[in-house]
């Protein structure tokens, strides 16, 4: 479920995933943390966000969204780092922790136990709102003319 | 001129308290929380956030609540708040041709690959005023049906093959940014997009209008209008590649117009495009219809002296902050310059009654 | 990226840079004045106080110049991850970080436009020493005179004539700076 974008590695998927992920719904699964420092942030900024003139031609800015970067490093271990949408400094903070544990021999567990729960949650509300469109999109039909019948 | 004036401390503090009252309202009512505002008026919120330029509901619902559903104060407080946030960087170009759309029309063609989903849209409503509303009641759960979640191909694109539509010049070059450095005209067409999509609603749509009653026509079809989420991607150099740093939902419209031909080109027909922060289809309806009246130049069509078409006139007051401040500043002390004046014209007529005196 | 170049930036980035930049901003006002910053720990070979001015004053929007004598692999990435700042030839700089050597000739750096002046360079320069002796300096914010060890003189003279053109620069040296603004008369003695 986790591995349906097949363009990016392993590491990409896990950090968009946890950026995308409600903070309340990340700390319900992580709530403790493992010792670590903070080498960067967490720090609440803004990302311009850009699109392409007419969707495929050469880029222009959009418009600015709020966006909270951390680094950590664990105890003794590696860094993490995370970039999430929004103003949530212990979002930023628990993200990048995941990051790091995810590169260290608890990522098994961290997978079953975090980053598959965050995507079958994310799955099913995509999947919700598609089925919602689905059903408003319109089937045409053409009423039968006399010539014709 | 201005001139400080001092002694207006405890009227200000007076009525900054007063405000703070009348923007609670009677307590017997209960209060709005910012979360209500985010989810039961996110049309309000998604306007604030895409002229105020920053995507963030619950700032922009927050600042809804402070300015007492003053929209173009909601977003000055946005506006404002985002000066204060240090530049992380600038996203990847987002795929639009890759967005879960949740609506996607088209005026050009009945049968389309993926079809014409409606969403949630008030065009079908009666527009009759629903009393039901005025109780509190649960609402139905909105049917389903089973969806693919594959790509929808953009309308433009479709044309594209054929070559029957002028495509866009790919690139990536750094786009100028208004927020950063003032704005030089002519502007390019990616600086006048993102002075347009940060620009006023009503100015927008006045503009694209304008050009519907023949003031710069363009004969503008919807080719497609979709809504729906697009994942954000930044590089991130400490890792080496881009990761998604979250996701916004987006507004995009593409005109199919009209294109005469030249001895040079076959006829094609030409776009405009228009792309806003949230569900805001009004406006990137207009905003496309702006952005074609615009390229006017640039697809060899004459000026003819058409608001929609004038690139200083568009740009320059397209942004309702800017016009607020100016607008509003008249309304401030300007006792010196009127002073000055009042002595100028009490003088001009002592002249003139002098003048009147020894000719009589 | 290199792991040492994730440390040492501010531990709190707001107030430290606020103090930075009040250094940075009375040692420009004030030529011939030193300051002493803290709170960055870049790595060797730059100074204290050439790391927390770039910390302080780059960011993703300001493109950087790094002196040959600098530009390691791991200050490059200490500089992009700590401020974002991409790293550019000297032509295209709007700050230079070198010692005097590496940044010469500074014709190469940007002076602005007549009509957008602050479109110009600021160099940092790192001084082996820095003192209030050697040449004269004169001119707004200096009340009668000052003096300040400099690389030379003739390169600052130059840049005074191209006034209201002209680069402004900061000297360091260990964790002190000083500020030479292109307003400054600047005579050997």
């Amino acid at each position: 479920m986790i591995a349906n974008e097949p363009e990016k590695n392993e590491r990409q998927i896990w950090m968009g995933l946890l950026a995308r992920a409600a903070p309340e719904r990340l700390q319900a699964l992580l709530q403790d943390l493992p010792p670590h420092t903070l080498l960067r942030g967490p720090e609440v900024g803004a990302v311009m966000v850009r699109g392409r003139v007419g969707g495929t031609g050469v880029p222009f800015n959009l418009g600015e969204m709020t966006v909270t970067r951390c680094t950590v490093q664990l105890a003794d271990g590696p860094a993490g780092h995370a970039h999430i949408q929004g103003r949530d400094k212990r979002h930023a903070v628990r993200a990048a922790v995941v990051d790091a544990l995810m590169q260290t021999d608890r990522a098994y567990a961290l997978r079953a136990g975090v980053l598959e729960p965050l995507a079958a949650h994310e799955t099913a509300t995509r999947a919700l709102r598609a089925a919602k469109a689905a059903a408003t999109k319109v089937e045409f039909f053409t009423l039968a003319r006399g010539e014709d019948a | 001129m201005y001139v400080a004036v001092k002694g207006g401390e405890r009227a200000i503090d007076a009525a900054h308290a007063w405000l703070a009252e009348e923007r609670r309202g009677d307590t017997a009512v209960a209060e709005l929380s910012v979360a209500q505002i985010r989810e039961q008026l996110s049309l309000a919120v998604n306007r604030v956030m895409a002229e105020g330029s920053l995507y963030d509901p619950d700032l922009a619902a927050l600042a809804i609540k402070q300015a007492r559903g003053d929209l173009i104060e909601a977003i000055f407080l946005i506006r404002a708040y985002r000066t204060t946030l240090p530049r992380l960087g600038a996203s990847r170009p987002v795929e639009t041709a890759d967005m879960a759309v949740i609506r996607r029309i088209s005026a050009t063609f009945k049968d389309l690959p993926g079809g014409q989903v409606l969403g949630p849209t008030f065009d079908y409503t009666h527009r009759l005023l629903d009393f039901k509303l005025a109780a509190e009641g649960e609402v139905p759960v909105a049917p389903t049906a089973p969806a693919s979640l594959g790509q929808v191909p953009h309308v433009t694109a479709i044309l594209g093959r054929d070559g029957l539509i002028q495509g866009e010049a790919a690139g990536d070059e750094t786009p100028p940014d208004l927020t950063r450095e003032p704005m030089e005209l002519p502007a390019s067409r990616p600086l006048r997009l993102q002075a347009i999509t940060r620009g006023d609603e009503g100015f927008i749509l006045s503009m694209a209008y304008s050009t519907q009653r023949g003031y710069g026509r363009t004969h503008a079809f919807v080719g497609e209008l979709r809504i729906g989420a697009v994942a954000v991607e930044m590089d991130i150099p400490e890792l080496g590649f881009a990761v998604q740093i979250g996701e916004v939902e987006l507004t995009e419209c593409e005109t199919v117009n009209q294109f005469k031909g030249s001895k040079t080109e076959p006829p094609q027909f030409t776009r405009g495009y228009g792309l806003v922060f949230g569900q805001t289809e009004r406006k990137a309806i207009a905003m496309s219809l702006v952005d074609r009246a615009l390229r006017w130049k640039e697809l060899g069509e004459d000026f003819t002296g058409a608001p929609a078409q004038d690139e200083e006139f568009v740009l320059k007051h397209a942004d309702n902050i800017q016009a607020t401040g100016f607008l509003e500043h008249i309304k401030l002390p300007h006792y010196v310059d009127f002073q000055a004046e009042l002595e100028l014209v009490r003088k001009l007529r002592a002249e003139a009654g002098a003048t009147r005196d020894a000719a009589e | 990226m290199i792991a040492e170049a994730l440390l040492g930036g501010f531990a709190s980035a707001p107030t430290a840079s606020a103090r930075v930049f009040r250094a940075a901003l009375e040692a420009m006002a004030r030529p011939g004045t030193i300051w002493t910053v803290e709170g960055a720990a870049p790595p060797a070979p730059l100074s204290i106080a050439a790391g927390a001015l770039v910390l302080t004053l780059c960011d993703g929007t300001t493109p950087l110049h790094l002196g040959a004598s600098l530009d390691t692999p791991v200050l490059r990435d200490w500089i992009t991850f700590h401020t974002g700042a991409p790293l550019v030839a000297a032509k295209a700089a709007q700050f230079a970080l070198g010692t005097w050597a590496d940044l010469m000739p500074v014709t190469r750096f940007a002076v602005g436009l007549p009509d957008y002046p602050d479109r110009s360079a600021t160099l940092i320069v790192e001084m082996p020493d820095l003192g209030p002796h050697g040449p004269r300096l004169t001119g707004p914010g200096i009340a009668t005179e000052a003096h300040l060890t400099l690389p030379e003189t003739a390169a600052f003279r130059a840049n005074r004539a191209l006034f209201p053109l002209g680069f402004d620069t900061y000297l360091t040296c260990g964790n002190r700076i000083a500020g030479l603004p292109r307003t400054t008369h600047v005579e050997a003695v």
